[in-house]
């Protein structure tokens, strides 16, 4: 196993600068905060610039399916970008998630579309589902092969053209490939948590097969893989976050005067700000590793992801609650991006597995086992 | 790295062995033989003990002369000299304090302490009261100092004296090599909560110190000092460690051993103790991986804040983890420890010792003021004592 790496490249950081410009143009907190309430809660344009102009979709794809045969490494950089302006993308949904089903299943024809046409495609499981905790057993292969089921809170459905469905049939457990045009198939949005990432239930009644992905074989590994990589990247999307909140709140302490005096110069103050950026920069180096973990197919991952997000997942929240706090009475207004912020890190703790859940993934990974009986 | 300087460093590592085979050299003269041909710190310059080579071909030094059975020297018996008098003086000494004084302070033989806290300046270490006055070459000095590990073994201390009483405190600090053997020169035991004595008060009666041992300008100690604290806190926190060193492999150690030890309750704090270790660990690997070069900067800082809090979550837990052991210590005996392991007897031990963690080398809450001000450019408190001539301080 060689050193991981736990900086960023030349050309992680000119993909950074990248994403970031263009986060600048299309998403200022004001166009984010206007938007989450519309009819249209993710932003198209801005879908089309990130996943087929500046081909992030297509980070993790490998050449030989069209794609830019980057790594998980990139990937996690485009999602601390997301997570810093809480952009109302589907990039975990469609470019980590079903990306890396499709790419474990070798799926090279549906590859293009999503890298090249823009389209999204989503793993149909709910947001909360942690990786390693069985197949999920509420969609149902019908003898003609058809779909069946329910499946709730999918985030990043709403703009989705195709889901990837796990569902057992005759012959076990399986990974589908289903238009959301498909006749039988409603996608309904909930009124979510998370304005900037949001989630709809998916009924299938009688749902056309597009193409089996996975059979019994392989399918419970693949679902796995994908919710391990998703986990794992996801704590990069919560250092964006973290990022933001506390750059953003170190800003304001640095104008707002009260008592005659910068708020920023009050120690109570400072050493909170102290112990955030402090957490910070702990998050990057684990967020690193768990990207690095993915990327290399360390044998480490498992270890790695778990750390990542336990500390992470945490760590996001934590920062989005400080933000608010050392606002004051602005940051508890609507008007003020710092909800945004608040909401997406508090979905994102509970997505993939809890911090409590992947701390406890890490008792059976080093061995310090709970009490007997 | 050029490959240059790696061969180099290959070909001098063969010639001391091949000349000085550790088998059957005394240890005094290979570790001289080995500052002679610049494989004490490589990143030092040459005639310095090093090659002015990166830091990092340090790691494949040492690795290759352990392996070859060759001597060390010591380091955590001489951990002040290394990591905090030497980069100082490298920075700051001349020419004559340099040749003088690294050789032993590598090799050992002439072993290092640090004459900077007093009763009346801890955090507020600038308000510093010893005073240095000049009489000819030479300054004479009267103070006391206290926390000062090895000052009971120590040849040579870095010594911070108020040489101008009438200017702000900061700005009338002098920074000096003082001589621990000198007749005005105290070292009393100072018994701390362990029970042990690992520290020292120091005091200075009418000790000459000639002017030659000064390091840095008259009045620009504070400025110097500053080498020294930063690297303090880097000798603190940033080891290199593997995953389950420090307080966590003790902890995860006793916890797999004694199943009918544990419970639910402590399972948890365990496991959250183990994945903040990890995510020090990796802080630490990644922060090393950004500086292989250069100063350390206010991460040190960040390290050592993170590593205190650990170190007293983790000896805390294991305590209780011990139910009716954990109300029994060890030994209250006052020894005097030369090598102080914040990991080593037994828990009770630890318990206490790691409370000093977050008060040695700067308290955690200065340290929070440090990275607060320097890192996210927060501004200082007001202050009242920043502009008054010392003098006129309240104390």
């Amino acid at each position: 196993m060689s050193a991981p790496d736990l900086l960023y490249s030349e050309i992680e950081e000119e993909l950074r600068s990248s994403v970031r410009s263009l986060l600048a143009d299309h998403c200022p907190p004001s166009a984010v905060l206007a938007r989450c309430e519309g009819s249209e809660p993710y932003d198209p344009g801005l879908w089309r610039s990130l996943a087929v102009e500046l081909g992030a979709a297509a980070l993790q794809v490998p050449e030989e399916f069209g794609g830019a045969g980057a790594s998980l490494r990139e990937t996690a950089v485009v999602l601390e970008e997301l997570g810093r302006s809480a952009a109302p993308v589907p990039f975990l949904g469609s470019a980590v998630l079903a990306t890396t089903v499709l790419v474990e299943c070798g799926a090279g024809e549906l590859l293009p579309a999503l890298a090249e046409d823009g389209r999204v495609a989503v793993l149909a499981v709910p947001f909360s589902t942690a990786p390693g905790t069985g197949f999920p057993t509420g969609v149902r292969v019908g003898g003609d092969g058809s779909l069946s089921g329910r499946v709730t809170s999918v985030a990043d459905a709403l703009p989705a053209s195709l889901l990837l469905v796990p569902a057992v049939g005759g012959d076990g457990p399986g990974l589908y490939a289903v238009e959301v045009e498909a006749a039988g198939l409603t996608v309904v949005r909930r009124t979510s948590l998370d304005l900037t990432r949001q989630l709809a239930d998916v009924t299938l009644q009688d749902v056309p097969v597009v193409r089996r992905l996975a059979g019994p074989g392989t399918a419970a590994a693949v679902l796995d893989r994908a919710l391990l990589t998703g986990a794992g990247l996801l704590a990069s999307e919560q250092l964006g976050i973290a990022e933001w909140c506390l750059a953003t709140t170190v800003a304001y302490l640095k104008e707002r005067r009260q008592f005659g005096r910068t708020l920023g110069s009050f120690q109570a103050l400072k050493h909170r700000l102290a112990d955030l950026w402090l957490e910070t920069v702990q998050a990057r180096a684990a967020a690193r590793y768990a990207a690095d973990a993915l990327a290399s197919g360390s044998p480490d991952t498992a270890v790695a992801v778990a750390v990542a997000q336990a500390h992470c997942g945490a760590l996001a929240v934590r920062a989005a609650e400080e933000c608010i706090q050392l606002h004051g009475g602005i940051g508890m207004t609507w008007e003020h991006p710092a909800h945004l912020y608040l909401k997406r890190a508090k979905a994102d703790q509970l997505a993939l597995g809890t911090p409590g859940f992947h701390r406890n993934a890490l008792a059976g990974a080093v061995d310090l086992p709970g009490p007997v009986g | 790295m050029t490959p240059d300087i790696g061969a180099l460093i290959q070909a001098r590592v063969g010639a001391l062995l091949a000349e000085y085979d550790p088998a059957a050299t005394g240890r005094a003269d290979f570790l001289r033989a080995r500052f002679d041909a610049g494989l004490a710190w490589v990143h030092f310059p040459a005639g310095l003990g090093g090659l002015g080579a990166p830091r990092a071909l340090q790691a494949l030094v040492d690795a290759e002369l352990a392996a070859a059975g060759a001597p060390d020297n010591d380091p955590r018996r001489i951990g002040i000299g290394l990591g905090m008098a030497a980069p100082t003086i490298l920075r700051y000494g001349t020419e004559e304090q340099k040749s003088r004084l690294l050789r032993p302070l590598w090799t050992g033989e002439e072993v290092w302490c640090q004459l900077f806290s007093e009763p009346g300046a801890g955090s507020d270490l600038a308000a510093l009261a010893t005073r240095a006055v000049r009489k000819g070459d030479d300054w004479v000095v009267n103070g006391q100092k206290v926390w000062t590990s090895s000052a009971h073994t120590a040849r040579w201390a870095i010594l911070l004296a108020r040489t101008d009483p009438d200017v702000p405190k900061h700005r009338g600090i002098t920074y000096f090599v003082c001589d621990m053997t000198d007749p005005g020169v105290e070292v009393r035991p100072l018994r701390q909560i362990t029970g042990e004595a690992e520290f020292n008060e120091v005091f200075l009666t009418g000790v000459r110190i000639p002017d030659a041992h000064r390091l840095g300008g008259v009045g620009e100690g504070w400025q110097v000092a500053q080498t020294t604290l930063n690297n303090e806190r880097v000798a603190i926190g940033g080891q290199a460690i593997s995953r389950e060193g420090g307080m966590i492999g003790v902890v995860a150690e006793t916890w797999r051993r004694r199943p009918e030890l544990r419970s639910h309750e402590l399972h948890q704090r365990l496991l959250k103790g183990w994945l903040d270790a990890e995510v020090i660990r990796l802080t630490g690997e990644r922060l090393r991986q950004q500086l292989t070069l250069g100063q350390p900067g206010p991460e040190g800082a960040a390290m050592k804040l993170a590593f205190a809090r650990l170190a007293q979550e983790l000896s805390s837990l294991e305590v209780e983890l011990l139910g009716e052991e954990g109300l029994s210590y060890d030994d209250w005996t006052m020894t005097r420890p030369e090598i102080v392991d914040f990991t080593g007897r037994e828990a009770g031990y630890r318990y206490l010792r790691a409370k000093g963690n977050s008060i040695e080398g700067g308290t955690s809450e200065i340290l929070r003021n440090i990275i607060a001000e320097r890192v996210l450019g927060l501004p200082a408190e007001p202050r009242t004592d920043k502009d008054l001539p010392w003098k006129e301080l309240a104390r």
